[in-house]
């Protein structure tokens, strides 16, 4: 039975059989209202429901890795606290154990220059020449009364008097030697004084870098104890480190991939020298994958030496080894590392005279001319090349401490970043959840407009039942059944 | 976990080995018509053979051989290299390679007939052998085949993932007379080698011959 033989099934004339259809489905559409209304609201609800779970788990979900996001956080930055820390004591131990454990000496040197100054000052102190003896015997002689023509007495008084000078002399002598001699010492004291100063001057330093190193110590306690009480000061500090951290450390190891990419071009092509031009290997070129692993293989060393100096942390195993087994761990991966740079230099030499050539039978073959590159100009090149060849393994050993910062870094930034996305994703479900009860409810509307005559005319009827109810019990404007229904 | 340990080394080993040395290399076949007049184009298909020199790469395979009287044969390959995998070592095989080729245009002599089909047999055969990931087999002439009484060359040729590529093909007097006879040569050359699966392609502007090579 087709659609038109449906269509037409109650007459002959199709705008008829419009008319009765549309009753037919309207009074269908009514009697099946109730159901319809209720599964509508069924499937609403479920929708809403599921979205509303949905999205509260994944408020959970990002409840719990915020917090997880945190401790990591919080750990981290306590671990680099105590590294600081721990640094800083070792600085001041290295002051202590380097300066301060020559003190005593230094206090017995100091004490011994104290003597010496002192016995150089009571040496030096000026000593009053002795009163003359025989004052009284002059004037005693002065008084003697005689005439100045006695020549006797004039010869004992011209003795007498050379006897004084004389002994002025000598006397006068003695005291500027004895002078002299004082101001020796004093002169001696000097660079003793000098000496004592400087040595209080090393000592004012030594305490003074203790005491700077001790301020230090104490602002990083401060950090420490912020992180250990997890206050959000700390934690913003610490978020905003993480992501600063992340951003410099990308950019610098992108600067390091770019300079693997040189140092790779400079070594591909004369690999093909030792492992061959032609072979294949998983669709790439043997000689290109030995020209990559020696690179990576430098990158470990270098990943490995930096451990060994304990300047990267990332390998816990090499940091727990004993310092002597360590210090051995180094210098193999810095021989191995020169051997490898050693031999990029060779590589780079013979990538030159490959080149020189390629280039001579390029130019035979296609122009039937030798071609001819000056010598002179020439070791330019092949010297820059190997320069580069033996320099890029070394500068890629310290990739290792971005990489550190990396690796760390990024497991805040995707921290960070998974949070939001859930945060995203559980907005969205409650959005839909809100979206799939609005539907629901518009859903009903539009199915009571479809039958809005059916509903009409039992608004009307119910409406007129009520009213002679309502006659027959007596009128309570305050309580109808038909305010209820509207309702 | 041991075996475990051992089948995992063993897997590297293998994939490590299993390198495909011919499956990418390219395999150039070159015909040269040594017969009548064309014998003065030689100097032409020099300068192709030295541009194909230059293109070629370490583990590629590489032959020049005359078509004459009878080219069904091994006497000629006027020379032929598999290059080593060493770059210094390709570059002097390149070099010979070149000698060769300068010697035999010196001292080459015109041949009484044109054995195209022959030389096509033989270069399908050494190609087969080196075993070349790529197979490339260049005719540097007319097209004009011409057999001695008695040789047969009506042979189906098997070409399958063969590109033959026809370089600077000539015209004849008679085919400035009537062009038709030219495009009908071309005509049949092309879907002799079609009929045998390969893929055909005339090349008289050597500059489009770098596409042949590279691609």
């Amino acid at each position: 039975m087709s659609f038109s033989e449906i269509y037409l099934l109650w007459s002959e004339s199709a705008a008829l059989s419009a008319v009765i259809w549309s009753v037919v489905l309207t009074v269908l559409t009514y009697l099946a209202r109730e159901p319809m209304h209720r599964m509508i609201e069924a499937v609403s609800s479920l929708a809403k429901n599921a979205f509303q779970q949905a999205s509260e788990s994944l408020l959970g979900a990002e409840k719990r890795l915020s917090e997880r996001n945190t401790e990591v956080l919080i750990a981290a930055g306590r671990e680099a606290s105590e590294h600081l820390i721990e640094r800083e004591f070792v600085r001041i131990n290295r002051i202590v154990e380097t300066d301060l454990a020559e003190y005593p000496t230094l206090h017995r040197k100091i004490s011994d220059v104290i003597v010496r100054i002192d016995e150089d000052y009571k040496q030096s102190s000026d000593v009053p020449p002795e009163a003359p003896g025989w004052g009284k015997a002059i004037s005693a002689v002065a008084q003697i009364s005689t005439s100045k023509s006695d020549p006797m007495v004039g010869q004992i008084l011209e003795s007498i008097h050379g006897s004084l000078e004389k002994n002025h002399e000598k006397t006068l002598d003695e005291y500027r030697k004895s002078s002299r001699e004082r101001h020796m010492l004093l002169k001696k004291m000097l660079p003793s004084w000098r000496g004592m100063n400087s040595d209080l001057k090393q000592v004012d330093q030594n305490v003074n870098a203790l005491m700077e190193r001790s301020r230090v110590v104490d602002r990083q306690m401060e950090e420490y104890e912020k992180i250990i009480n997890e206050t959000d000061s700390a934690k913003k500090t610490l978020s905003s480190s993480s992501l600063t951290q992340f951003f410099i450390a990308g950019f610098v190891l992108a600067i390091a991939i770019g300079g693997a990419m040189i140092n790779f071009n400079l070594i591909a092509r004369p690999m093909q020298e030792m492992v061959g031009g032609s072979s294949v290997m998983m669709g790439y070129k043997t000689a290109n994958i030995a020209a990559l692993v020696i690179i990576l293989v430098e990158v470990a060393m270098g990943l490995f030496l930096m451990e060994s100096l304990r300047i990267t942390r990332l390998f816990p195993v090499i940091a727990s080894m004993k310092d002597d087994m360590r210090m051995h761990m180094a210098w193999i991966t810095f021989t191995i590392l020169l051997s490898l740079a050693s031999v990029e230099a060779g590589l780079a030499y013979m990538r030159e005279v490959l080149a020189q050539d390629d280039a001579a039978l390029r130019a035979s073959l296609l122009s039937g001319t030798v071609a001819a590159m000056g010598v002179s100009d020439r070791w330019i090149t092949t010297a820059a090349q190997m320069g580069m060849g033996f320099i890029l393994p070394f500068a890629l050993v310290f990739v290792a401490i971005p990489l550190e910062s990396f690796i760390h870094s990024s497991r805040t930034v995707l921290g960070i970043l998974a949070a939001g996305t859930l945060r995203a994703l559980a907005f969205a479900f409650a959005v839909l959840a809100n979206t799939s009860h609005y539907i629901g409810r518009m859903l009903t509307s539009v199915y009571d407009l479809f039958i809005f005559i059916p509903l009409w005319i039992e608004t009307r009827v119910r409406g007129s039942n009520h009213s002679e109810k309502k006659k027959s019990r007596g009128f309570n404007p305050l309580q109808t059944d038909s305010m209820k229904e509207v309702s | 976990m041991k075996n475990i340990i051992l089948a995992m080394v063993a897997a590297v080993l293998l994939i490590g080995c299993s390198s495909e040395e011919t499956s990418h290399s390219k395999g150039v076949y070159m015909l040269l018509d040594t017969s009548g007049t064309y014998t003065e184009e030689l100097v032409k298909a020099q300068h192709i053979i030295n541009y194909t020199l230059a293109k070629l790469n370490p583990g590629d395979s590489f032959a020049v051989a005359r078509i004459d009287t009878a080219s069904f044969s091994e006497k000629d390959i006027v020379a032929k290299v598999t290059f080593e995998d060493r770059p210094s070592v390709a570059n002097r095989q390149k070099r010979q390679f070149r000698e060769e080729v300068d010697r035999f245009v010196k001292e080459v002599k015109p041949s009484g007939y044109t054995d195209i089909t022959g030389g096509l047999l033989q270069a399908v055969e050494y190609l087969n052998e080196a075993g070349t990931g790529r197979k490339t087999i260049l005719i540097f002439s007319d097209l004009k085949e011409e057999l001695k009484k008695g040789y047969v060359r009506d042979i189906p040729l098997q070409m399958g993932g063969y590109e033959v590529v026809a370089l600077n093909v000539t015209k004849l007097r008679s085919d400035n007379i009537d062009p038709r006879e030219y495009m009908d040569r071309l005509q049949m050359w092309e879907e002799r080698i079609e009929a045998g699966e390969g893929h055909w392609r005339v090349i008289n502007d050597m500059e489009r011959l770098e596409s042949v090579i590279i691609d």
